[in-house]
């Protein structure tokens, strides 16, 4: 597979997808497999919802980075915070300058100026990688609907103000977020309607709105399969009714409900394979080398042991 | 359900992303379409494409209702008593229409229309699709041209956002910091407290976009008093008698932990939930601790079983045993995982029940709903 080493050579990777298909997962599970390689790695979490905390079962992530495993550190995003930290760092301006109304105060401007909240938040993280502190910054980003207008920030900031600190920005950033060997954005899907659709129509806004090169496509949550066609005969065979006897007679009960639930995933996962195969063939000939499978886990809790199992199922994906 | 839904004139369907609200939504108008007659609506957000056809709406928005056609009825197997009318929401023009409406003249109005940073704000600004979706409900309510109107609510990121809309809209209108961006340029430097911003936003944005907004924020304030109005008469409608909250989630761990503050957040705003749906759950049988136990057996004792299934004259002579083994192993280990999922959701159905009844549960179909057959399953699974 091609995008294999590329994937996780890359320095910034920006993880994205409909709500809830498993961006935080993904995110603490290449996290967690870059670390383990010997990566120095940062992941963070735009949108602090303290998922990402738990998939590590630390305490809640900060603006602050902590080491919550060997060689990984987290954090999450607080754009108010990034920005005291760049106007700090920029104007010089002492502490006590009363940051903390002209933050809120910014921030209220910001929402209106397409570009400047994404651009402190996004540029914080781009500054991590140009000052060389991290191998790795892995982004837990926000859901497919915003996650174009921070990677667009810059091209945004650039036609929309002539002058100022934050247009001075613009340029180093554009080189970082554009340069292929250096950042992608990946993209999480699970094999449904309408996670698929809407990864098909954020992979057509990536490319024709932002700089930043698709690295990867992660579909998550792959169900089993659990017949090949001679197996799928033999299901058949023991679902007739002298062969289901038996099994009842030979259990001491009713063994139907025990094919019904094979036949249950089986129906699932095929009405899966059709969304898969429209996501397939939107990637055209890239798809072979953008695709990576992560298997369903049937866990009774998702911490850090699902975050393990994630990070080895991205392994071996990315190893065959 | 039915009782909820026949005393009701506006059902809003709430919930986290992607659990099935459209499909709910639209199940529910239909069953009402089909059972209690009249003229019912269902105002829809961003529905999956199938489902959207399902209800005859194109992808492109085409003003307005359109009415079901009795003949998708009559290709489901159905006579409805009333009936069923689908509109899809367009935030945009939905927009464009209110500030035309609280603007005090068409030239203020093109003006705001016009400014570069109008997009913005109309997509993003103050969750504007929530505000939007419930500004519709309240136009659509006040013509009186259906007997039900079922509301289904945007993907937002937080299911409580849709509810804070109204109040939000409002509270930006009347905040401080909107008062301090719309002070003339000359006064600004008299005021001190607003002093380091001022300094501040220069250095960071530049002077001349820094005016930019300004100017827009002006001409945006000229629409106040009509927004804040009709945001309050919003909010009065939602809080209604005649309107109800059908709750509907997943079981998995996101959404409900999403769907529970929701629940525990209506009462306090004084609105009525009326219902709790869970939706695409596993099927009941896969929680059935006898099952699981034959499930056990089955694959410890898979080798044995497979040499008398195959054995000559046994139901499945021919077939080769190590085949057959493998099978029932499988059998066995399927239906261990689907067990560990489906005990984890009734850990989380007992969460969520504590809040609010469950009224209805509804399978996970294991395809997708794309017909209008297919929304009436889900319907008659809410329905009862
Ligand atoms: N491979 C998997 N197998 C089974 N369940 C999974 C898998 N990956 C994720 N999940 C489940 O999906 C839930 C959502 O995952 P996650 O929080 O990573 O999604 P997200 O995309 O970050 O969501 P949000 O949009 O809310 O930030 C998890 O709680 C977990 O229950
Ligand atoms: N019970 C079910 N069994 C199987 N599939 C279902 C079921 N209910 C809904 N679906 C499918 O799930 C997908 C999402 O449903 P739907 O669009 O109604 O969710 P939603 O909550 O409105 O999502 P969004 O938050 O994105 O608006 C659709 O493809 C639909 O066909
Ligand atoms: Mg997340
Ligand atoms: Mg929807």
């Amino acid at each position: 597979m091609v995008a294999v080493p590329e994937l996780l050579d890359r320095k910034l990777l920006f993880v994205t997808g409909k709500g809830g298909v498993g961006k935080t997962t993904i995110s603490a599970g290449l996290a967690l497999l870059c670390a383990s390689r010997g990566k120095r790695t940062l992941v963070c979490e735009m949108d602090a919802k303290g998922d990402l905390a738990s998939s590590f079962e630390v305490a809640p992530t900060s603006f602050e980075e902590r080491e919550v495993a060997p060689n990984l550190w987290a954090m999450s995003m607080d754009p108010e915070a990034s920005l005291r930290q760049y106007l700090a760092l920029q104007l010089r301006l002492p502490r006590a300058a009363g940051l903390g109304p002209v933050t809120r105060m910014f921030d209220f401007v910001a929402s209106a100026a397409p570009g400047v909240r994404e651009i402190v938040s996004v540029g914080k993280l781009c500054w991590e990688v140009r000052e060389r502190h991290y191998d790795m910054v892995v982004v837990d980003a926000v859901a497919s609907g915003h996650v174009i207008g921070q990677l667009s920030a810059p091209q945004a900031i650039n036609s929309l103000v002539q002058v100022g600190l934050v247009r001075q920005q613009t340029g180093w950033m554009l080189d970082i977020l554009s340069d292929p060997s250096t950042c992608g954005a990946v993209m999480v899907a699970t094999p449904e309607e309408m996670p698929v659709t809407e990864t098909i129509e954020l992979i057509g806004s990536l490319e024709r709105e932002t700089t930043v090169a698709l690295a990867g496509v992660i579909v998550n949550r792959v169900l089993p399969e659990l017949f090949g066609t001679r197996e799928e005969q033999v299901f058949e065979a023991l679902s007739a009714p002298g062969a289901t006897g038996h099994l009842s007679a030979a259990l001491g009960g009713e063994a139907t409900p025990l094919l019904d639930a094979a036949r249950w995933m089986v129906k699932t996962r095929r009405s899966r394979a059709d969304h898969l195969g429209r996501l397939r063939e939107a990637l055209g000939d890239r798809g072979g080398a953008l695709l990576v499978y992560v298997p369903y886990l049937f866990l009774r809790s998702y911490g850090l042991r699902a975050t393990r199992q994630v990070a080895s199922a991205l392994s071996a994906e990315l190893e065959s | 359900m039915e009782a909820l839904v026949a005393s009701k004139e506006i059902v809003v369907v709430c919930g986290p992303g992607g659990v099935g609200k459209t499909t709910v939504a639209a199940a529910l108008a239909s069953m009402s379409a089909c059972h209690q007659g009249g003229k019912v609506l269902v105002v829809t957000v961003d529905p999956a494409r199938r489902l959207s056809q399902a209800l005859g709406l194109g992808r492109v928005h085409s003003g307005g209702a359109n009415r079901v056609p009795p003949e998708a009825f009559a290709a489901a197997g159905v006579t409805p008593r009333g009936e069923l009318w689908a509109e899809m929401l367009d935030t945009k023009s939905s927009w464009d229409a209110l500030v035309s409406r609280h603007a005090p003249d068409g030239a203020t109005a093109r003006r705001i229309l016009d400014n570069s940073l109008y997009k913005n704000i109309s997509e993003r600004f103050v969750q504007s699709h929530d505000y939007i979706a419930v500004e519709r409900l309240f136009e659509l309510h006040s013509e009186g041209n259906y007997d039900l109107i079922v509301v289904d609510t945007p993907p937002t990121r937080n299911a409580v956002d849709f509810l804070l809309a109204p109040e939000r809209m409002a509270e930006f209108f009347s905040s401080r910091l909107l008062k301090l961006l719309t002070v003339p340029y000359r006064s600004r430097l008299a005021d001190t407290a607003a002093r380091p911003f001022y300094y501040v936003a220069d250095r960071v944005l530049g002077t001349k976009f820094l005016e930019d907004i300004t100017e827009f924020f002006i001409l945006f304030q000229t629409l106040s008093e009509g927004f804040v109005q009709r945001a309050k008469e919003v909010e009065r409608l939602l809080a209604d008698r005649r309107t109800t909250f059908v709750v509907v989630s997943s079981l998995e761990t996101v959404p409900v932990r999403e769907a529970e503050a929701f629940l525990r957040l209506l009462p306090t705003r004084g609105l009525h939930a009326g219902g709790l749906v869970l939706n695409r759950v596993l099927p009941s049988y896969m929680l059935d601790a006898a099952l699981a136990t034959r499930a056990e057996e089955l694959s410890a004792r898979a080798g044995a079983l497979a040499s008398e299934l195959c054995s000559a004259g046994g139901p499945l002579a021919g077939y080769d045993p190590s085949l057959v083994e493998r099978v029932l192993e499988e059998l066995g280990s399927n239906f261990d995982n689907v067990t560990v999922v489906a005990k984890r959701e009734t850990a989380q159905r007992s969460e969520l029940s504590g809040l609010q009844a469950v009224v209805a549960d509804v399978p996970e179909l294991g395809e997708d709903v794309h017909d209008l057959g297919g929304v009436l399953d889900v319907g008659r699974y809410v329905w009862s």
